[in-house]
Formats: C-alpha cells, sequence, structure tokens
C-alpha cells in the first residue's frame, strides 16, 4: 500500500494557487496542521490567530462576511470544544463559508484525552447549516479542498496528517454525499469512515477468504446524508450491519445509521463500533483502536456475532493482507 | 462645535429616551435603562459620527423570514436600514442586543424606520424583536452573545482593510462584556493586525444583570487595560455630545479607537433610581410604580415641547 506524507500541505498551496479569497487561519498549531507550506507560499494571505482560538471563529465570520473564505485549521478538540458557541452563532447560524480543518480526529494522536477529538461529529452535525466531513486517505485529503469550497456555508472536516496511505485511486475523487461502494455482498453490511476504513478492507479480506458475502461502504459525509441508495444497501444484509468509526458510538456513524434504519422501517441487528461512551487515553493509534474495540479483529469478532458462528480469524492473519488502492465497485447511480 | 448640531443630536437623545419610555409604559416593562446610559451615543453615532448610505423614506421592517440557510432565499439581514453597504461606508455592529430597543427608537428618531414598527416590538413573528437578531431593524450580524460582537468587528475590518476598502467599523459594547475572555483576545488580535479602522463606543454604565458590577465582578482598571493591550483610549462624559463627537475624531494610527462614555443609567427618568441594582430589565411591580414612570412620561414630554 502506497503511503504518502504532506498530502494536504503540498494540495492546500496548489489549490489555492488561483482561489485568491481563500485565507488561512491557524492558532500556533500551522506546521501541526500541515498550514506552514501555505504560509509561506502566500504570507500575505496568512493569519496567526495565536491561542485564541474563539476570537480566531469569530473572526473568521467577519472575514467570511466581506467574501473571503477563511480555511481555518487547528487541532479539531480547540475548534468544537472551544469555541462552540463562536462557531454556532458567528459562523453557522448567518450560514457562512468558514471551513474547519480539525486535526487529530479521534485517537489518532498519542495526546490523550485533551488532544482526541472523539464526539466532535455528534456536535457538529446537530449544528443548523453545518456539513461535516470525514477523510480516510490521500485522495480524501486531497479531494476534500474543492467540495468544502464549493459548499455555500460552513463545512466542518476531520482531516488526517503526516504519513497517510492510499486507499482510493486518485482519479475518484471524494464526492458529497456519496458513499463509496467497495464491496457487495449480502450476509454483512460493514459501513465505516475515517481510519477505520483501512482497518475494515483488511477484515474484510479475512472475512471473503472464510466465504462470508460482505458489502462495505465508505463514508465521507456524515452531514448531509441523504444519498438514496443507502435504505437499499440498508435492507440488505441477511445478517446485520456493522458500523465501525474512530468516535464515541453517540451521536456519529454508528448513530447516522441507526436513525436512517428507523427512518425506513429497516428491522436488523446493528453492532456500532467506537468508542463505548468512554474517553481514551495517551497511546498509539493501533493500540487504541484495539484496546476499544475498534479495529480489524473487532469487526471479525462482531461478525461471528452477528452470523452465530466462529470464524477461526486471528489477528496474524490480518495483519498479513496487504491493500491496494481501490476502485469503487460500482457507481453508486447504477444501483 | 455648531450649537444647532449638538440642539438636534440632543433632542434626538432626548426623543430616543422618551420613546423608549413610552414603550416600557405601554409593555409593562423593558430594557429602559440602556436607553437612558446610551441615548446620547446612539443620536452621535447615527447623525454625525458613522458614515452611513441614507434610505429612501422611514422603512417598515420586513416579518420574520426564517433563519440564513442554502433552502431560505428570503432572507434578508437587517442592515438595509442602515443603508447600502459600500467600499466607503461605515459599518454599525450592536454587541449587546438587549439594547435593541434603543437601536429601533434611534433609527425611528433619525428618520429610517417608520415609527409604527414598534408595534411589532416582541410580537411573535415579527422581525423587531426584543433581543435583536441578524434579521431586526439596524442589525448587521449576529451578536447578542456576549463577547462576539468585537471579534466579528474585528474580521470585518481586518477583510475590509485587505480589500483596501476606506469605510470604518463601529461598535457599541456594553461594559460587562469586557469581563468575557474573547474580548481580550480580540484586542490583542485588533493591537498584532494594527488594525485602525474600528471604532468601539463601551456605554460605560457600570451596571450588569445581577447588579452593579463592582458587585458582580470588577474590571478595573478598565482603561489602563485596555491601553496597555493596545487600544487608543479616551474616557468621556457618555451625555455630552460634544466629547461624543471629538472622541471619535482622535487620530489612532495602528490602533483601535476605544471610548469609553461614563454614563449614568437614570439620566433623565430619575425614577429608575429605585430600581437601583436591578437595572437590567425594567417590570412594573403594580400600577402605582407604572403611574411614577407615567410622570416621567410627562416631564420628558414637557422638555420636548419647550425645544
Amino acid at each position: 500500500m502506497e503511503k504518502l506524507s504532506y498530502v494536504h500541505n503540498k494540495n492546500l498551496v496548489e489549490f489555492s494557487r488561483d482561489k485568491k479569497n481563500i485565507l488561512v487561519l491557524t492558532a500556533d498549531l500551522t506546521s501541526s496542521c500541515e498550514a506552514d507550506y501555505f504560509k509561506n507560499t502566500y504570507p500575505e494571505r496568512f493569519i496567526s490567530c495565536g491561542i485564541s482560538e474563539q476570537n480566531m471563529l469569530s473572526v473568521a465570520g467577519g472575514l467570511a462576511r466581506e467574501g473571503f473564505i477563511p480555511f481555518v485549521h487547528t487541532f479539531a478538540v480547540f475548534i468544537y470544544r472551544r469555541a462552540f458557541d463562536q462557531i454556532a452563532m458567528s459562523v453557522a447560524y448567518p450560514n457562512l463559508p468558514v471551513k474547519m480543518f480539525g486535526f487529530l480526529p479521534g485517537i489518532t494522536t498519542p495526546g490523550g484525552a485533551t488532544h482526541q477529538a472523539i464526539e466532535d461529529i455528534a456536535v457538529m452535525r446537530a449544528l443548523p447549516n453545518m456539513t461535516v466531513l470525514e477523510t480516510g486517505d490521500a485522495t480524501e485529503v486531497e479531494s476534500v479542498l474543492s467540495i468544502a469550497y464549493s459548499i455555500d456555508g460552513p463545512v466542518y472536516i476531520r482531516m488526517l496528517r503526516g504519513e497517510i496511505p492510499r486507499l482510493f485511486n486518485k482519479d475518484e475523487p471524494m464526492k458529497l454525499d456519496t458513499p463509496r461502494i467497495l464491496s457487495n455482498g449480502t450476509d454483512i453490511l460493514i459501513v465505516s469512515s475515517g481510519i477505520c476504513t483501512e482497518e475494515a478492507i483488511r477484515a474484510i479480506n479475512a472475512l471473503k477468504s472464510k466465504g462470508i458475502s460482505v458489502s462495505h461502504i465508505h463514508i465521507s459525509t456524515l452531514k448531509p446524508f441523504n444519498n438514496k441508495i443507502i435504505p437499499d444497501l440498508l435492507a440488505t444484509p441477511k445478517y446485520g450491519i456493522i458500523t465501525i468509526e474512530n468516535h464515541t458510538i453517540i451521536g456519529g456513524l454508528g448513530t447516522i445509521i441507526a436513525e436512517k434504519m428507523a427512518e425506513n422501517k429497516i428491522n436488523k441487528n446493528l453492532i456500532k463500533l467506537g468508542l463505548n461512551d468512554t474517553f481514551a487515553h495517551g497511546a498509539s493509534k493501533h493500540y487504541l483502536m484495539k484496546e476499544y474495540g475498534f479495529d480489524a479483529l473487532s469487526i471479525i469478532n462482531a461478525t461471528e456475532k452477528l452470523i452465530g458462528s466462529s470464524l477461526n480469524i486471528n489477528e496474524n492473519d490480518l495483519s498479513k493482507i496487504d491493500i491496494e488502492p481501490m476502485h469503487s465497485l460500482s457507481k453508486p447511480e447504477a444501483l | 462645535m455648531d450649537n444647532n448640531l449638538k440642539n438636534k443630536i440632543q433632542l434626538v437623545a432626548n426623543k430616543i429616551r422618551k420613546r423608549v419610555l413610552e414603550h416600557t409604559i405601554k409593555n409593562n416593562g423593558g430594557y429602559l435603562s440602556q436607553a437612558c446610559s446610551s441615548a446620547e451615543i446612539f443620536s452621535c453615532l447615527y447623525l454625525h459620527i458613522m458614515k452611513l448610505e441614507p434610505v429612501e423614506k422611514p422603512l417598515m421592517p420586513k416579518p420574520f423570514m426564517g433563519t440564513p440557510s442554502n433552502n431560505n432565499k428570503n432572507y434578508v439581514p437587517g442592515y438595509y436600514f442602515n443603508g447600502q453597504h459600500t467600499r466607503t461606508s461605515d459599518r454599525f455592529i450592536l454587541s449587546p442586543t438587549h439594547y435593541s430597543l434603543v437601536l429601533y427608537a434611534t433609527l425611528i428618531e433619525t428618520g429610517r424606520m417608520d415609527e409604527n414598527a414598534l408595534n411589532d416590538f416582541n410580537k411573535d413573528g415579527s422581525s423587531v424583536e426584543m433581543i435583536g437578531a441578524e434579521h431586526s431593524p439596524g442589525m448587521e450580524v449576529m451578536t447578542g452573545s456576549l463577547g462576539q460582537g468585537l471579534s466579528q468587528a474585528a474580521g470585518i475590518a481586518l477583510g475590509r482593510k485587505l480589500k483596501n476598502e476606506t469605510g470604518k467599523v463601529w461598535l457599541l459594547m456594553s461594559d460587562g462584556e469586557f469581563q468575557i475572555g474573547m474580548v481580550w483576545e480580540a484586542f490583542q488580535f485588533m493591537n498584532h493586525y494594527k488594525l485602525d479602522n474600528i471604532g468601539i463606543f463601551v456605554d460605560v454604565n457600570k451596571q450588569q444583570c445581577d447588579g452593579a458590577i463592582n458587585s458582580v465582578m470588577k474590571i478595573d482598571p478598565l482603561s489602563e487595560r485596555l491601553k496597555s493591550f493596545g487600544a487608543e483610549v479616551i474616557s468621556i462624559d457618555g451625555h455630552n455630545i460634544e466629547e461624543i463627537i471629538n472622541a471619535a475624531t482622535i487620530p489612532h494610527t495602528e490602533k483601535p479607537l476605544v471610548v469609553l462614555c461614563n454614563t449614568n443609567p437614570f439620566c433623565g427618568i430619575s425614577e429608575l433610581k429605585s430600581n437601583a441594582g436591578k437595572l437590567h430589565y425594567i417590570r412594573f411591580k403594580n400600577e402605582m410604580e407604572k403611574q411614577r414612570y407615567i410622570k416621567e412620561l410627562e416631564k420628558l414630554n414637557s422638555i420636548l415641547q419647550k425645544e
């Protein structure tokens, strides 16, 4: 599997080159949020705000009123936890095009509870006018910019940094409110988002080798969530649905799927993997995903529970699986 | 300064007070003390200090047209009462929106709003809300969550600088807002970005919801604190027209201007002294109290008749 570095840093510079209304705002975490290339390339469009996120978000609202598109960069926790009232009243209420790039979603940081954004989707999707996006690989980190930029309103984005895999082909960019269908099957449906999709792909390869027929969709738009293919996808699996997310299972992807099931009268088992109403702590990503039960093996265990029999897949089998960049199996329109 | 202008501004200030008092009596309550303390500030801003585009005639507010969203193309912010936005026109941002009634009265007395508009005040389905929102008459942005007005104004001021616009951003703040952390973040920001296209009038009436500021949470020495945060600060009598007008012209190169207007929360309506400590919202306890305020209204009327 291809791994890339500084994806956002390079891409942001390219993307902003001819879009002069983009301003980048940061709160003392410029290189930590891969905005330093932008800062060095377009210093006149870079606005350092210091460690004062409440002011930064309201200032962003003011700048947006004057026709600019502020790209706010900081760690996700400092956006929605520290400046929620400012986001709600200075940005979301007036439906202003402020794009909030939240880095270190969920347990992607060893920084512990202070740095881990674990309820951001729940909180941000409750805000009227807000669009909520989550990136899962390099292709999405690149292509999320044009989606965010083209939306006439505020956007919150769970962003990845550092070394990130390319799971999806570069020529298949992220599309708004469009799930990526990565596998078609009839026994189980797995719905994954963000960094959990890589885990799901591993698990599904192992499940298929045991003869399980698995559907897998990757979600990068958490709000709006109205794609017409969703009810059919949810209605198909014989044994049930597993959601897996790098977030608390309250209010995020699992909840969204549960809501859609209820709205569409789909009576099936649903297992929600993710942080089970708990804060986490400072440790490595893989350690935490295993500890809190949202890694590839957790998907195997959940599948066993749904089908009611053991599959004899262990951690070793899963780690051996190498992942190649994937094409979506079918265009959603084709379904 | 020109005496005619001074008299005209004072007359409007008196009319603002009178209109807010009338309204308070009619509704058995209201944000009355705010009008007492800030009437001269509002009349100076609207009649002389701010460069606003005119409106054709006194406008009637539109009804509430829904909140801003991509599905609501009918949404109109309330700034059409302040005239068209141009590169050279000033902007007015009211940070403490419980002063809305004072703003509405000002718009009426300066010929920007139809006087019948106040009949819609706090009525269901009306945009003339008790605590104004972005769609309420004269409102430019969504303020009222205290402290956010200043940072939004700073963003607008920075944006206008980046576009080389010459118009200024004027803000009215209440002194209680200086208890809020983000206000100091905003001053730090304005200092760093040398925002000199912003002027802030503060109604220093030393009152807040729970009572006198000094009994709730001290903010002094406010002037020194603001100066140390890089602002150009002047402290004046907030009821003296000449001092207010002159303060707005003080040079403040590469700095925001702060005019601390020391005001009297009972100014023009001495009966309010009986409510000392509970001035945030006046609600008559009984008919006798209401009658005393009706007497105050008669006094204000007779002053206005002399003028």
